[in-house]
């Protein structure tokens, strides 16, 4: 049973990179969150959870097993991009983490660093580029010839699922922010919503054509071979479906906070 | 600053991709220069002895993975390659091998397989090894294998890769073949394999 579950949690492949990024995300966390609490300000537990479970969450389907079977089957990929680009990502944002990882530094503060971090999280943090990176990694990484060449090659891969996992952090951290937007001068409510609406048709329309297209669209699967035997057929549709439905349904999921977020916020001011 | 630093971010990311590149040659099949790890393996042959990478070098190797039960990708395709190998010149056919490396070694003894390979061409050695060394190889090369549940005569399928990996005389990875590339274009791009220095 032990050797079973030790199996199972070792990665396929092991990458410094990724044991390095997620050491740091959550040290940077831990002592964030002591510096917070010490003042009296410590996020509340849900928040907490929300980011431990994201983490948790991206982790497992990167660096377990898991990602074994994300490498050789079609419909589990999409289950792993699922999961780091909507729902790991998602938790991570709605713990709301940035004030969290910004106490870190304590009293000290870094101007510089600051200064240069400034325009990138302008850019990034634009609702339209949040928007159009989101939905563009998702089409960018499923087109057939790149699809291929990261499945092929480990250093393609990994950029593609660390740069899944970035962006969907960056879009719902646009999405769920959870200060005033008029004091923080983070994004209308409105705007949000439009940008959900936004990403939400070209996820749709890209599963459905997966789920509907001819076998045969992503043959990387079939010319490097299966973990288990499923008919090609399925294994398309499977991961068609993923694409379109659980995709779709997070960012209603996200609708339902923004509008959460509008009301709390209208009723503040209107009281 | 700014410009400075994102300017120094895009050249290393420039220099962590650069790692794709591509060879001289052109092929018909896709040009994988780079984008996976030389050839290196740990192996047993034909009488059961040890065989590494150290042995093929010099010559180019076209590296292919599955198993004698094999009722239709594996005859096909050594069909075609050895097709291809007879479209060479002998010159060109003496600088290249064909290693098929069965990932059925529970009914693929040394024997069977180097009976196997030997209906095909004298230019394709057959390979096996336990599930360590198979499961180290194949994950080299991007590729994996399963097996199906038996039936009542013992007889089971295995699902495994289907592409052909081409490596230089170096033993640098090249080309990367699908099961279905022509003998025609198999040929071409042979010659291109063994063409570079």
């Amino acid at each position: 049973m032990l050797h079973t579950l030790s199996g199972a949690l070792t990665p396929y492949i092991f990458s410094p990179i990724t044991v390095l990024l997620f050491l740091v995300a959550v040290t940077a966390y831990l002592v964030g969150w002591r510096r917070l609490a010490a003042h009296g300000r410590a996020p509340s537990g849900w928040r907490t959870l929300s980011f431990f479970l994201g983490v948790l969450l991206c982790y497992t389907v990167m660096h377990t097993q898991f990602d074994y079977y994300s490498r050789y089957m079609f419909f589990v990929h999409r289950a792993q991009h699922l999961v780091l680009h909507h729902l790991g990502a998602f938790l991570i944002a709605l713990a709301n983490p940035l004030p969290v990882l910004a106490a870190c530094a304590g009293e000290r503060r870094f101007p510089r660093l600051a200064a240069a971090f400034r325009p990138v999280r302008r850019v990034l943090f634009d609702p339209l580029v949040a928007t159009v990176l989101f939905v563009g990694l998702i089409f960018f990484w499923l087109t057939p010839s790149i699809h291929f060449d990261a499945m092929l090659s480990l250093r393609l891969y990994e950029l593609m699922n660390w740069s899944m996992l970035v962006d969907g952090v960056i879009f719902w951290l646009v999405i769920l922010d959870p200060r005033d937007p008029d004091r923080a001068g983070t994004s209308r409510f409105g705007v949000r919503f439009l940008m959900l609406v936004a990403a939400l048709f070209p996820q749709i329309l890209l599963g459905a054509y997966i789920t509907f297209a001819d076998a045969g669209l992503y043959d990387v699967y079939a010319i490097c071979g299966r973990a288990f035997a499923i008919d090609p057929a399925t294994d398309q549709v499977l991961g068609g479906i993923l694409t379109w439905i659980p995709a779709a349904m997070m960012t209603i999921i996200g609708a339902l906070v923004v509008l959460r977020l509008y009301l709390r916020d209208d009723s503040k001011k209107g009281g | 600053m700014v410009r400075k630093l994102s300017a120094a971010l895009l050249a290393a990311s420039l220099f962590w991709l650069a790692g794709c590149g591509s060879s001289d040659v052109s092929f018909n099949g896709k040009d994988i220069t780079g984008l996976m790890p030389d050839l290196a393996f740990s192996l047993t042959g034909a009488e059961g002895e040890k065989v590494t990478e150290a042995r093929y070098q010099g010559e180019a190797v076209v590296l292919f993975f599955g198993y004698t039960h094999c009722p239709d990708f594996c005859p096909t395709t050594l069909t075609a390659l050895a097709q291809a190998l007879n479209k060479l010149s002998d010159q060109e056919r003496e600088q290249l091998r064909v290693l098929f490396v069965s990932v059925d070694p529970e009914r693929d003894t040394p024997e069977l397989l180097a009976k196997y390979t030997a209906y095909f061409s004298p230019r394709v050695d057959g390979l096996t090894g336990d599930q360590e060394a198979l499961r180290a190889l194949t994950k080299r090369y991007r590729t994996t294998y399963s097996y199906e549940e038996p039936d009542k005569n013992g007889n089971y399928l295995v699902n495994h890769g289907l592409a052909m990996y081409g490596f230089d005389r170096h033993g640098k990875v090249r080309l990367f073949m699908r099961n279905d590339q022509p003998v025609d274009q198999i040929a071409e791009d042979l010659r291109a394999l063994v063409s570079i220095q």
